[in-house]
């Protein structure tokens, strides 16, 4: 007789909630009339995210990890990633809310009649909100799953609604169409390789369980090993956007819709350095004299690359784009560090970066003419003098991602450079110190493009936001603010959480 | 909570209270302004009443944790020479407020932003010279970069935003460079006596000499950029012309003074095997800074970039004064930041104010001026003659000691040094005869004198250079004891038998 197998469901609870909220918001798709659909939609996303956080709560201190069979590990550490994911969405989420930046059907060719009916009669696709909700659950997947089958389903999971939502800008609709077929087709190999390392992996280890293959390493041909690390990192590294599995990165945060931008730039940075630093400190830790040396060069380039490159960009969205890429290689050197420390700043750094990230694309979708938002910087001169609250506050961020003392961003690399350092990857460290002092040129560049330069004619405007933007803005920023100048408080519980479970 | 403290934070307490002034009231934000770093110019004198001259170790103290997950304090703490240099910072403020009192009128953003930024910048100026924890310094270091950014590229002229930008990037590429610096001590701190960021502590790390030194060198460039020592200069005259006359006496005045004021609380006292074996190196690059900084001011035809370059020539006997690692030079060197704030500062704040009148600020559009605005050009003259340090005015003293410290360990160097001090007569004295001697030229004849205001912002500091140069005792009282505690500390003995001062 079959006996049912224990799931831990108390466990699995937050990414149930968000799941079966996911399923609701499908329903609702199919049967609410299109009046109050978005309102009932934002409803429903944030009341799931909200009882997620709460119930992520309730089972932080539970004794018991597993769940699902030995395919989920929800430790400290997995614990501190959802939460950190289910924070930054439903900050997220308040700029989703905000329609105006959504096609009103996305299945209309951009330019036909059929758009400008839609565009008319108001029509709105809500269906972002499941979308979006699926997305959220993948990413809360992502992290906590332990076995290679597992990693590679919530991989999907949130990638998929992720290739979608790029596509559904409400102008530059062939720029978004372009990138999110992009984002597609590179995003599929970049899985047809995870795939193939966890074959590899499966072959050299014969089980599919992190555990497994990290008690499997020394025992059979290193080759299989290698092989499998090596593809399995590529499917990983191109998530994260790492040198030189970037390239889609500057396309895809352009075109795809802002708020969407923000959410992907923040939330799947952490789900995607979650299952990273899992797959690396507990896969492939006994492995680590064949991985570290590789990662360590792959976090260099990245870091030089992103900084160097930006400084070239005229565009905000790919400037931040490519300050994603450089921090992508700062983030690295905490998976590269493999101790306690280095885990413990990766969780600080991705909280913080992920709520700075959210902010400063918040403000980007503020700044508009009248045929939508505009990116390009040479516009955004004299924005400073026109708005000082939204250009001080853009500033702000910018200093927060270069780093400057008083800023979480400051607190973030300090922690992680700490903890490379202390594991004697001292390369790193001056890599990144000097990677930092490029990237500080070209976030003040634009710190002078604000304050410094005079307004010209064809210069934008900035839009009063909408309740739900401010919000999520303000929100955003006096974190980012506190985690500059306070972060103890959140610092120690990321070392209080900052442990994988075997 | 600390005396200290308190000083610390009345300029952003006052700055806050700001907000409440409307803008508009452009007389009453200047008042306020003038009146808050009165206040704390008043207050940092009780500091030097208050402070125990017969005691090396740290006064003033106070800790408080900060971010415990690293262990980080907010410490702070005065000794002798952190005490005259925030004494000079905090009497220079006030002094700036009231002598530059329509400097921010014509700026990019208003008046209110202007001196809200002047405030926070003398709390950051405070906290650098106050912090006994590394990470906190390091803080002060890089956040006090941001307001003067703004000043200058918000309020200067000409390329002010090409000349904020540079000075940001030179002074952030040193910053990071030490942060890699300050990362490398505290993970050796963690290893050997549990990671701590405080100075006393981290002292006592024995470090091997490879590491030593390239830490000592991530500390060094730092504060070579931030002082400004040749070949790393270049940013100071671009900044020192494009900010506001204000702006370059906080700049050079006090600003400039946190890299050798680094130089001695970090360099030396955390790696004193490193800073023996870069001495050479570093007095070469002193004695080079000395004389290249004269000889470039001997061609400046822009009186703010000769006050810029004569400012690196000094700085160059600052640092080889440092390094020379006797108590004099030690002595002398400290001495000379503080002399050298207040002639800068006259200079300057002159130079301003006869730029303003005319104009211009070519040297060779002036002439005369004694005739015109003898006052003016009194007290320009007695600045300028303290620049170049004549007997009896400030700057003479500690020259003097300077050289006499370095002469005795590195006699070829102090006296190359010297030749700077002929090389100083010809870039003070030539333009002080164009501009204040000889006939009036054209342009200078309806030129107006110094008004009160402007009589009552400067009497106080030509007054400090002529008391100074007669009687620097008090001041060098303070200074002393905590010199020879760096150098003995530091593992060397005088040379010869010491002076009396």
């Amino acid at each position: 007789m079959l006996t049912a197998p224990s799931l831990g469901y108390l466990l699995l609870s937050p990414m149930i909630i968000v799941f079966a909220a996911a399923v609701i918001g499908v329903l609702v798709e199919a049967f609410m009339g299109k009046t109050h659909r978005a309102a009932v939609q934002l409803t429903i996303s944030i009341g799931a995210l909200l009882l997620a956080l709460v119930q992520l709560w309730r089972i932080r201190d539970l004794s018991s990890t597993t769940a699902a069979v030995n395919s989920v590990t929800i430790d400290k550490a997995g614990i501190f990633l959802q939460a950190t994911v289910v924070v930054l969405a439903l900050i997220a989420v308040l700029l989703i809310a905000d329609q105006e930046n959504f096609t009103a059907q996305a299945s209309a060719v951009p330019g036909s009649n059929e758009e400008a009916v839609a565009l008319l009669q108001k029509n709105q696709q809500t269906e972002i909100f499941p979308l979006f909700l699926f997305a959220v659950g993948g990413m809360m997947l992502f992290p906590v799953a332990t076995d290679l089958i597992t990693l590679f389903v919530a991989l999907e999971v949130f990638s998929l609604p992720l290739y979608l939502l790029a596509g559904l800008s409400r102008r530059r609709r062939l720029l978004s169409q372009e990138a999110a077929l992009k984002y597609f087709l590179l995003g599929a190999y970049a899985s047809a390789f995870f795939l193939f390392g966890a074959a590899f992996l499966y072959g050299y280890a014969g089980t599919i369980s992190l555990v497994g293959i990290s008690s499997a390493a020394g025992s059979a041909n290193e080759v299989f090993l290698l092989i499998g690390i090596i593809f399995v990192s590529i499917g990983l590294l191109f998530k994260i956007s790492a040198v030189p599995f970037h390239s889609w990165t500057p396309d895809v945060y352009q075109g795809a819709p802002t708020p969407i931008t923000a959410f992907m730039a923040a939330c799947t940075k952490v789900a995607a350095f979650g299952a990273l630093l899992r797959i690396f400190y507990i896969g492939f830790a006994e492995a680590q004299t064949i991985w570290q040396p590789i990662i360590t060069v792959i976090a260099i380039l990245t870091m030089v690359l992103g900084s160097v490159v930006a400084i070239a960009q005229r565009d905000v969205k790919r400037m931040l784009a490519y300050s994603s890429i450089a921090h992508a290689g700062f983030l690295l050197s905490g998976v590269v560090a493999l101790s306690k420390d280095g885990l413990a700043a990766s969780l600080f750094y991705l909280m913080a970066y992920g709520l700075t990230t959210l902010a400063a694309f918040g403000i980007i979708g503020l700044v508009r003419d009248s045929t939508g938002e505009v990116t390009d910087l040479n516009r955004w001169v004299g924005l400073g003098k026109k708005s000082p609250l939204v250009g001080s506050v853009f500033a702000f961020l910018l200093l927060s991602f270069a780093g400057i003392p008083l800023t979480s961003g400051f607190i973030g690399k300090f922690a992680i450079f700490s903890a490379a350092y202390q594991s004697g990857n001292i390369a790193i460290v001056v890599s990144g110190v000097l990677a930092s002092a490029i990237a500080a040129f070209f976030y003040i560049r634009v710190i002078i493009m604000i304050f410094f330069t005079d307004p010209v004619n064809d210069s934008v405007s900035v839009i009063i936001p909408s309740v739900k933007s401010k919000i999520s803005i303000s929100v955003a920023t006096v974190a980012s603010l506190i985690f500059g100048v306070a972060p103890s408080w959140l610092l120690t519980s990321a070392t209080n959480f900052a442990t994988f479970i075997k | 909570m600390s005396l200290l403290t308190l000083v610390g934070a009345l300029p952003l307490v006052g700055a806050a209270l700001m907000y409440f002034i409307p803008s508009k009231n452009i007389e009453l934000v200047k008042k306020f302004a003038l009146l808050v770093t009165t206040l704390v110019a008043v207050a940092s004198i009780f500091l030097a009443i208050g402070f125990d001259k017969s005691v090396t170790s740290m006064q003033f103290t106070q800790s408080n944790s900060w971010i415990s997950a690293f262990n980080i304090n907010f410490a702070v703490g005065l000794d002798g020479i952190s005490l005259v240099l925030i004494l000079l910072s905090t009497i220079l403020v006030p002094i700036v407020v009231l002598a530059t009192w329509h400097e921010s009128d014509g700026g990019r953003w208003s008046v209110k932003t202007f001196y809200v930024l002047i405030l926070i910048l003398e709390t950051m100026m405070i906290g650098v010279f106050a912090a006994t924890d590394l990470f906190l310094f390091y803080v002060f270091f890089e956040a006090m970069l941001i307001p003067v950014y703004f000043l200058i590229g918000g309020y200067g002229s000409a390329n002010r935003s090409a000349a904020a930008i540079k000075f940001l990037l030179y002074s952030l590429f040193g910053g990071l460079l030490m942060l890699a610096s300050i990362i490398g001590v505290y993970v050796i701190s963690g290893n050997q006596i549990g990671a701590t960021f405080d100075l006393t502590q981290l002292a006592t790390l024995e470090i091997d000499n490879q590491t030593e030194n390239f830490l000592f060198l991530g500390f060094f460039i730092a504060f070579a950029i931030k002082a400004p020592l040749w070949p790393f200069h270049t940013w100071l005259p671009d900044a020192a012309k494009s900010a506001t006359p204000g702006t370059s006496v906080l700049l050079l005045g006090v600003l400039d003074k946190v890299g050798t004021y680094g130089m001695i609380r970090f360099c030396i006292e955390l790696f004193p095997d490193a800073s023996k074996t870069f001495t050479p190196l570093i007095i070469t690059l002193a004695v080079i800074s000395i004389i290249y900084g004269a000889f470039m001011a001997i061609g400046q035809k822009d009186i703010k970039g000769l006050i810029a370059f004569t400012s690196i020539s000094h700085f160059g006997f600052i640092t080889m004064g440092i390094f020379a690692m006797t108590t004099q030079g030690m002595s002398g060197s400290n001495l000379y930041m503080v002399n050298h704030g207040f002639s800068t500062a006259a200079l300057f704040l002159i130079a301003g104010w006869m730029m303003a009148r005319r104009n211009s600020s070519i040297i060779s559009d002036f002439g005369g001026l004694q005739r015109v605005t003898p006052v003016m050009a009194w007290s320009f003259f007695i600045a300028g003659l303290s620049g170049l340090a004549l007997p009896g005015l400030a700057s003479f003293v500690s020259e003097f000691l300077v050289l006499v410290g370095t002469y005795t360990r590195y006699p070829v160097a102090a006296i190359i040094g010297t030749l700077g001090i002929i090389l100083a007569a010809l870039y003070i004295l030539i333009p002080i005869q164009k501009t204040l001697h000889g006939p009036v030229t054209p342009g200078n004849e309806k030129m107006t004198d110094l008004n009160l205001r402007e009589k009552i912002a400067i009497a106080p500091v030509i007054a400090i250079i002529v008391v100074m140069g007669f009687y620097p005792k008090p001041v060098l009282d303070l200074i002393n004891p905590t010199s020879e505690k760096v150098v003995t500390n530091a593992g060397f003995t005088d040379p010869v038998a010491e002076v009396n001062k």
